[in-house]
Order: C-alpha cells, then sequence, then structure tokens
C-alpha cells in the first residue's frame, strides 16, 4: 500500500512516501519560502527518491487543517488535483493529530499540539497515548485518544481545559484516561509565542518537545493516514476540503451584525 | 499538424472555470461555477469567500469541463492555468491543482495571464480575427488599451490611473441602491433613463492622453445624489449605502423632484460618461496607430451602450469591431486555454514551481 503524505497547514512544508509500514522517503522544509512555489516540486523530488510512479500511490494522506487558510488550500488543492488526476482516493488527516502521533508513546502525560492562530488565539487539541498490552508478548502498543476536541481559542481557555483535565486525572473514576498524569507535554508553532504565558498560567507541570520534534511532517499525516485508509475511511479528492475552524472575517462579521 | 487539446483552469476572482479548447480557436466546453449569489450578501467579492469556495468546487468544474468536451485526460496535451493578475488566494487554488493534474499526467503546463485569456477570448468566435489590432480591455479590475502586436506580444499604451470601469459602475450602483454586481444593474436601469439628464465630467489624464481615471466621475455622481438628498431636506449622506439589492428598487423613484430627474437618469448619466471615455480613447489610439481592427474585451465588453456606441464609432471610420459573447467577456477558462495555446505553440512551459503573481503585468512571464 503506497501512500503519500502532503503537509502544508503552517510554516513547513512537507511531504512524505510511505510504503505499508516503511517510510521510504520525506522532505520538510521550514525556511518560510511560499508553499506554492516549493511544495509541488518537493512531492516530484519525494517521489523520485523513493522509486515511484504518481500512477503506483493508492492514496493521497492530507493534512485537512486546522491551520492556515492559505497553506491548507495549497495543499488540498495540490491532493485533489493528484486524486482527480490518477483517480485516486484522499485520505483526511487532522492536522493536530498528525502532530500528536509524533510524540507516540509518551504515556505520562498529556500531549497537546499548538498552532498559532493570530489574532491572540491556538489551534489546539489534546490527546494520550492509552497502553495496549499484545497477547503472549512483552510488546506494548499505543492507542492515542483524543481527550480534547481540535479548537480554535484563547491560550487562557486551553490552560483551564488542560487544568480540569489535571485536576480529574487523581480521581480514577470520573476520568480514567488522564489517571496518573504529571503534566502537559506541548509542541508546535504556537510554543515560541505562548511559552511563557503557559508557564504562568498552568499549575501543573509543563514541558516542551525539542523542536525537531515540534512541527508538522508529511511522515506523521501518512502513517494516521495508512491507518484511516486500511479502516476504509477515505473519500473522493472531489469532496475534499480543508477543515479552518474559523469562519472567513466576512462572514464573522455578518453574523456579529 | 495533430489537434492540440488544452484544459484550462481560472480561479482569479470568484468564477471556478475550466474548459477544454481544440487548436485555440474550437471551444469544446466551457464550464463555469458562479459564486456571484454568494459574494452579493456582502456587496463585493470576498477573497476568503471566494478561495473556499473554488476548493470545494474545482473538481467537480474540472470534471464537468472534460465531460462536456467528450475527453479523458489521456486525450489532452497540455494544461493551462491563470496565474495573475487576481487574488492571490484564488489564484492558488487553481494554481496548485493545475500543478498537481501536470504532475500526475506528466503533461506540459502552461500559466496564462488573465487578461492575455481576456483578449483571446476574442480569437474563439471570430475566426478572422488576427493581430495585430487595437483591444480595449474593460472589467471590474482592468480598464487597459492594448496593442496586440502578436498572440504574445502586446503593448499597453493607456490604462487607468485609479478605479477600473467596472469597479466605478459597482460603486454607482451601490450608492444607487442596485446592489452587486454593478455592471449588469446600471446597464439595465440605465435604459429607462435619459443620457443627457445630467452632465457628468469626462475623465482625462494629462500626462497621457489614452489613460483613465474614474474616481473624479465616481465622485461626482455620488456629490450629485448628496446634494439632492439636501434639496429634499435629507441628510447629506450617500442616497442608498444598503449593501443588498434593495427589493423594492424603483428606477423611475425622482432623486431631484425639482428637476425631473430618476435614479435611471443618474445611471444612464453616468454610463454615458464613461462609454464616451472609453470609445474616444479607442476609436483615437487606432486612428492614431493605424489600425483597422478594434476587439473589446472583459466583463465591461458586455455593456449594451459600450457596444452599440463602439460600434457606431467604429463604423464611421471604417474600422471593423471584434467583441465575444457575453459568456466570453465574463471570467471564463476557455479564453485561458485560447491563450495558452498560442503561449504553447511558440514554446512557453510554466515549471512546478508556478507561483501566483497578483500584480502580474501583461506581456510578463
Amino acid at each position: 500500500m503506497l501512500i503519500l503524505g502532503i503537509e502544508s497547514s503552517g510554516l513547513t512544508a512537507s511531504a512524505a512516501v510511505l510504503d505499508d509500514e516503511k517510510l521510504i522517503a520525506e522532505y520538510t522544509v521550514n525556511n518560510a519560502m511560499t508553499h506554492s512555489q516549493t511544495l509541488m516540486p518537493m512531492i516530484d523530488s519525494v517521489m523520485k527518491s523513493a522509486g515511484k510512479e504518481p500512477e503506483e500511490l493508492d492514496a493521497i494522506a492530507i493534512s485537512r487543517g486546522p491551520g492556515s487558510f492559505t497553506g491548507l488550500r495549497i495543499g488540498s488543492a495540490t491532493a485533489k488535483g493528484l486524486g482527480l488526476a490518477l483517480n485516486k482516493p484522499l485520505v483526511e488527516v487532522p492536522t493536530l493529530d498528525a502532530m500528536a502521533y509524533s510524540l507516540y508513546g509518551i504515556t505520562d502525560r498529556i500531549v497537546c499540539p499548538i498552532m498559532d492562530a493570530r489574532r491572540s488565539e491556538v489551534y489546539s487539541g489534546a490527546y494520550v497515548f492509552e497502553k495496549i498490552s499484545v497477547d503472549n508478548s512483552n510488546e506494548t502498543v499505543f492507542n492515542m485518544k483524543n481527550i480534547l476536541p481540535e479548537n480554535a481559542g484563547p491560550v487562557e481557555e486551553l490552560v483551564e481545559k488542560l487544568e480540569k483535565l489535571m485536576d480529574d486525572s487523581g480521581k480514577t473514576d470520573e476520568n480514567p484516561v488522564t489517571n496518573g498524569l504529571k503534566g502537559v507535554l506541548f509542541l508546535g508553532d504556537g510554543v515560541k509565542p505562548y511559552r511563557e504565558l503557559i508557564l504562568g498560567k498552568m499549575k501543573t507541570g509543563c514541558s516542551f518537545a525539542p523542536e525537531f520534534l515540534s512541527r508538522q511532517r508529511a511522515a506523521s499525516v501518512a502513517a494516521l493516514g495508512m491507518e484511516v485508509f486500511r479502516q476504509g475511511k477515505y473519500i473522493s479528492a472531489d469532496d475534499h476540503a480543508p477543515v479552518y475552524l474559523r469562519m472567513s472575517q466576512a462572514e464573522r462579521e455578518a453574523a456579529k451584525a | 499538424m495533430k489537434d492540440i487539446k488544452i484544459l484550462a483552469i481560472e480561479s482569479s476572482c470568484d468564477e471556478t472555470a475550466a474548459a477544454v479548447v481544440k487548436n485555440g480557436r474550437e471551444m469544446l466546453s466551457n464550464t463555469i461555477y458562479s459564486q456571484i449569489a454568494l459574494h452579493t450578501l456582502y456587496g463585493g467579492v470576498v477573497p476568503e469567500i471566494a478561495s473556499r469556495k473554488h476548493i470545494e468546487k474545482i473538481n467537480y468544474v474540472i470534471k464537468g469541463a472534460l465531460d462536456e468536451a467528450g475527453c479523458t485526460f489521456d486525450d489532452l496535451d497540455a494544461i493551462a492555468v491563470t496565474y495573475g493578475p487576481g487574488l492571490v488566494g484564488a489564484l492558488l487554488v487553481g494554481v496548485a491543482e493545475a500543478k498537481a493534474i501536470s504532475y500526475a499526467r506528466k503533461l506540459p503546463l502552461v500559466g496564462v495571464h488573465h487578461i492575455e485569456g481576456h483578449i483571446a477570448a476574442n480569437y474563439i468566435e471570430h475566426k478572422d480575427l488576427e493581430p495585430p489590432f487595437m483591444c480595449l480591455v474593460v472589467s471590474g479590475g482592468h480598464t487597459h488599451l492594448v496593442i496586440v502586436r502578436d498572440y504574445n506580444k502586446f503593448e499597453i499604451i493607456g490604462k487607468t490611473h485609479d478605479d477600473a470601469a467596472g469597479e466605478a459602475f459597482d460603486k454607482v450602483a451601490r450608492a444607487v441602491g442596485l446592489g452587486y454586481p454593478g455592471g449588469p444593474k446600471v446597464d439595465k436601469c440605465a435604459k429607462n433613463g435619459r443620457a443627457d439628464a445630467i452632465a457628468f465630467p469626462r475623465g482625462h489624464v494629462g500626462s497621457n492622453i489614452y489613460d483613465f481615471s474614474f474616481s473624479g466621475l465616481k465622485s461626482a455622481v455620488l456629490n450629485y445624489l448628496n446634494s439632492c438628498r439636501m434639496k429634499q431636506g435629507l441628510d447629506g449622506n450617500v442616497i442608498y449605502s444598503s449593501k443588498t439589492d434593495r427589493p423594492d428598487f424603483d428606477p423611475f423613484e425622482l432623486v431631484d423632484p425639482d428637476e425631473n430627474i430618476t435614479v435611471a437618469d443618474v445611471t444612464a448619466s453616468f454610463q454615458a460618461a464613461v462609454v464616451d471615455v472609453l470609445v474616444t480613447h479607442t476609436v483615437e489610439a487606432a486612428g492614431q496607430y493605424g489600425f483597422k481592427q478594434v476587439a473589446m474585451a472583459g466583463g465591461v465588453a458586455s455593456n449594451s451602450a459600450l457596444r452599440e456606441a463602439m460600434k457606431n464609432a467604429c463604423e464611421a471610420k471604417g474600422i471593423k469591431l471584434y467583441y465575444p459573447s457575453p459568456i466570453l467577456c465574463t471570467d471564463n477558462a476557455a479564453m485561458i486555454g485560447c491563450a495558452a495555446y498560442y503561449e504553447f505553440i511558440s514554446g512557453a512551459r510554466s515549471g512546478l514551481d508556478l507561483n501566483a503573481v497578483p500584480g502580474l503585468k501583461l506581456g510578463e512571464r
């Protein structure tokens, strides 16, 4: 099963080719160049490096948002064009899910990706990795579980929600998924602008992922996309559109009036 | 020679469009999804909403164009796309989509200038029209007087210093309460009015006799409406500022009861001032540069008063006039496919790094 992952929701542009479990090639650039110019040549390059022709793809996994409106649309239009021209399905991967998935196996903390959403807000979600034992083996696998739905809002609001989850974490019966957690691990480009604010407001322990694990990447998108594709949850490229989590400014103003 | 079939994509403003064009002149399909109804709610094009709609509709529009042309991707020789000028977010959708198709099907990609497309719209219906000729490009975003030296060689000899002609139509339409889009609405309303009722100024620019200026005319119309209001003892703001259509709009409503001037008279007199300048400049330029062929292009080229006045003025000078059907005057992809053909046969190719260029100049690549 061959999947191309595409990620352009934020400052990084990224493309990856995944053959079943094997990540054959990944190309990620975090250099503030316009995705419009760089993304398609990156896909071309990553496919060539993987030694694959476009028609060999089984599906295209797209980081479907939230994120920069224009960035998302560049990725989406690219994925839609590929899907249409190759007659291959699309798998929509929530951007925040893919970010959290890069920190697979963190069990003592809530994993909280935050993306700078401008206007003093962040796009955020919160996740935990549940341990699942494998029968007749000493292996443990983890199931990523979303515990705060994706949202656009002020960091202060996010901090309140996280604190509430942490308060509940001692009470086994009320919220077993957060039982025994020691704090929150943040990642994403929202860390830089909001790090001090988070440290000032959070009562429980905070950690911040190192930069190299902190950004969106297409390998994560492709890996989650592979799982979702195998579950049969793919769509026609014609029907894909990004999930913005926000109305346009004109719609917001019209709604207010 | 083998037939060349090009799939063209256009998403520079508020129309999502795709078309298949054969050998530059034969339109096999021309599919347009218009967002006008949506933007009417906001009194004009909202870029973010336009971009979102493009993403939702683009694959369906492309499929529609291929189906109507009886083509599949296998039958195509190239992919063309508008890459400027226009709204950057809107352009990017078409550009990214076209590049992905070009890559996936290993088809050459040709980036096309939007105005070059408007000019080329004339070739589709007028098989005898060939460069060189004088072309007036008038739309909501552009007012250019262009010498078309060759299919891909242009010389701009006149342009607007402020508002585009179509923009002036939109603003005046809003001021009288007609709503958006202003062009066709003013055209219709003006049919009930007297073009000589009010002497609005004809905008001229000193530095270049073929340049245009419409902001002074727009202000004159707004000032006129305000002075009428004050005469009637109302406060001196623009008569109607409603963003949307007024369901009770009445072209015969009096704005100046003393002089028996109606809303229709105002729109007719405004339209006459715009048309007068456009026609005079075009015909004078054609005369000075010695062209016996004149073409019009862009949305405002659909305006009935402009068509009639230009026809009369050209006939009087023995000039042959060309303009496209209204469906090819509005933003569409067939015109992009037509322009792309001439770029394609001259060897122009775009790379997978093609970017949207919102301020792209005519003749630049």
